[in-house]
């Protein structure tokens, strides 16, 4: 059975119209205005156990109500969801005990205390037993690599430390199901790597299923293989990185550096996008032409310095989906 | 709730206390403010005796009331905690439902944490230098005295976990308040004179006229103070403790209650509006 499982999930949110000017102002004490705001337009999907999800949408979409409805914080007005048995807003005590959630924005450790009385703290919180509690925190330690950081007190961490601890954080009650909210925001490089790895240990050697929501498209590509799009309230898109590719557009990249940066390239079945002296980028469709095919004539009418072929960057690909919709779903 | 379920609490109050011990700067401050308050105040007190009209407690009395009142002031509930205001405002308190736990009991603990740890970093210096560094000065007539009896320690004792108890239900009934009100500005303003001035932290409710008395009698207000102060004193003898103390306990209950019933109808509102 599917270990989420989300219907027809709606939630209207209502906001108060502020009128222009000194009479609206005046106007708004007597009687206010509200306007509706539909976060979420009936959403239906299914999670199962161990999948790592990639859940991206444009800012305003409806994530972060679908991610705060999800782990309990907020009710829907309509639709059902349950999540490993439990409706979330119900049994919220009970349910948020066997889950963990992680905001990019916000902490979830003790600002003023060192980061290991934080976890103590937690760990009683969730009435994690001490064996099982120093074997998840060791593991902890050694794959975030905790070790310098957990007498350091949480306000003198930098942000990708910051991270890291609170990733820990969330696991020490080992729940089966994580979700990440922009965990990789504002992390440098360096940090975002770190945190990639880690996720996609934990998804593959332990089974945890993750949701993941980000702008970055380098987490999605490198960790999710199943991406659901949302935009205004709806899933756009469901599916792998490969099909999402496929559905938008087949198309392909093929990058050529010619010897001689004044011959012009000569490719049949290949369409060109740019050229920076001897760099020409072309596009082709490879159920037309194989990229085989066009490497051999390429290779065949010109002299080479190096090629390869690429897919069209995530980027494109996702604002595509959230520009036209679901166009082909 | 069981022994288990409350660790959980325990661990998040010695925590809060740590985080407050931090703030010694802060407590220096309040220290040397209390101090020049329960002058001021031991000084009108003089004045007033030496007018002659029989008064309603004995000189020594009163000076203890009043040390006790500046050794104690943290545990009045006169203001809000800066830092759950901010989490209001900034729309984070909903991030407080994702723990396995009672969001009130949650917020009654950490108010009565702010409260004692705020308090026991006060007090201490307060009692050592009112109660046994003015004596051997010389200064007997405006010290601190000692318990009038080891009942009336007791008594004391008890009323104290009332105040207590009481003080961190009014702070959490302003907490909650919090999320209608968004800026806690306007009780900020109010609670001050509300609170300092029916728990008899300004004048020892004692010299109050007696037509007005029955109303201190049956404010919550006064078992934040006046009742743990006059069981120490011995003004309310160990025998009259019960009653005081049974009515303290049970507007602690009902502010308890209280503060439970417009907690559930705002985190109704949290969890409708998303924080």
């Amino acid at each position: 059975m599917a270990q989420i499982q989300v219907e027809g999930l709606t939630k209207t949110f209502q906001i108060a119209k502020r009128r222009a000017g000194m009479l609206g102002a005046l106007a708004g004490v007597v009687r206010r205005e509200h306007r509706e705001l539909v976060a979420l337009d009936a959403i239906t999907f299914e999670i199962g156990q161990g999948e790592l999800i990639g859940y991206v949408g444009p800012n305003g979409a409806g994530k972060s109500t679908t991610i705060k409805i999800l782990s309990g914080i907020l009710v829907p007005d309509a639709g059902h969801c349950e999540v490993l048995g439990f409706v979330p807003w119900r049994e919220r005590r009970r349910y948020v005990a066997a889950i963990g959630v992680v905001f990019g924005q916000r902490t979830q450790l003790w600002w003023d205390l060192p980061v290991v009385e934080s976890f103590d703290l937690l760990r009683s919180i969730y009435h994690v037993d001490d064996a099982s509690y120093r074997r998840t925190l060791d593991e902890m330690v050694s794959l975030l690599d905790l070790e310098p950081l957990l007498d350091t007190p949480v306000r003198q961490l930098s942000l990708g430390q910051r991270m890291r601890c609170d990733l820990a954080a969330s696991l020490l009650h080992e729940p089966s199901l994580l979700f990440l909210d922009e965990p990789t925001i504002g992390l440098d490089a360096p940090s975002k790597l770190a945190v990639r790895d880690f996720v996609k240990r934990l998804n593959r050697d332990r089974g945890v299923t993750v949701i993941l929501t980000t702008h970055d498209m380098d987490d999605i590509e490198t960790l999710c293989e199943r991406v659901m799009v949302i935009g205004d309230g709806r899933i756009l898109q469901d599916g792998s990185l490969a099909d999402l590719r496929e559905r938008v557009s087949p198309e392909r990249r093929l990058i050529v550096d010619l010897e001689d940066p004044e011959v012009t390239l000569d490719a049949p079945g290949a369409r060109v996008i740019s050229r920076e002296g001897p760099r020409w980028e072309l596009a082709f469709d490879p159920r037309v032409v194989s990229p085989a095919q066009l490497i051999t004539q390429v290779a065949s009418r010109h002299a080479v310095r190096d090629l390869f072929v690429e897919n069209p960057p995530i980027e494109e690909v996702i604002t595509e989906i959230y520009d036209h919709g679901g166009l082909a779903s | 709730m069981t022994a288990a379920a409350l660790s959980g609490y325990r661990a998040l109050l010695s925590a809060r206390y740590r985080m407050v011990l931090q703030y010694r700067a802060a407590a220096a401050a309040g220290i040397a403010t209390q101090f020049f308050w329960g002058v001021i105040m031991i000084m009108v007190m003089e004045a007033f005796f030496a007018v002659g009209v029989a008064p309603p407690m004995s000189f020594a009395a009163t000076v203890s009331y009043i040390w006790l009142g500046q050794a104690l002031l943290a545990l009045q509930p006169w203001n809000h905690d800066r830092e759950l205001e901010a989490m209001v405002q900034k729309g984070h308190v909903a991030y407080e439902l994702l723990r396995p736990l009672d969001l009130y009991t949650l917020w009654f603990v950490r108010a009565v944490a702010w409260r004692t740890a705020g308090a026991s970093l006060r007090a201490i210096p307060i009692v050592l230098v009112a109660g046994l560094l003015l004596p051997v000065m010389g200064g007997e007539r405006w010290a601190l005295g000692p318990p009038a009896g080891a009942e009336a320690a007791l008594g004391f004792a008890v009323a104290l976990l009332g105040t207590i108890a009481l003080g961190g239900a009014i702070t959490t009934l302003v907490h909650v308040s919090l999320l209608w009100t968004i800026s806690g500005e306007g009780l900020a303003r109010v609670m001050p004179s509300l609170v300092i001035f029916f728990s008899g932290m300004v004048v020892p409710i004692p010299f109050f006229p007696d037509w007005i008395q029955p109303l201190f009698a049956w404010l919550p207000f006064r078992g934040l103070a006046d009742v743990p102060f006059r069981l120490y004193t011995g003004h309310i003898p160990p025998s009259e403790a019960l009653p005081t103390l049974a009515l303290v306990a049970a507007w602690a209950l009902a502010l308890v209650a209280l503060g439970r019933w417009l907690m559930a109808r705002g985190a109704r509102r949290l969890v409708v509006h998303g924080g």
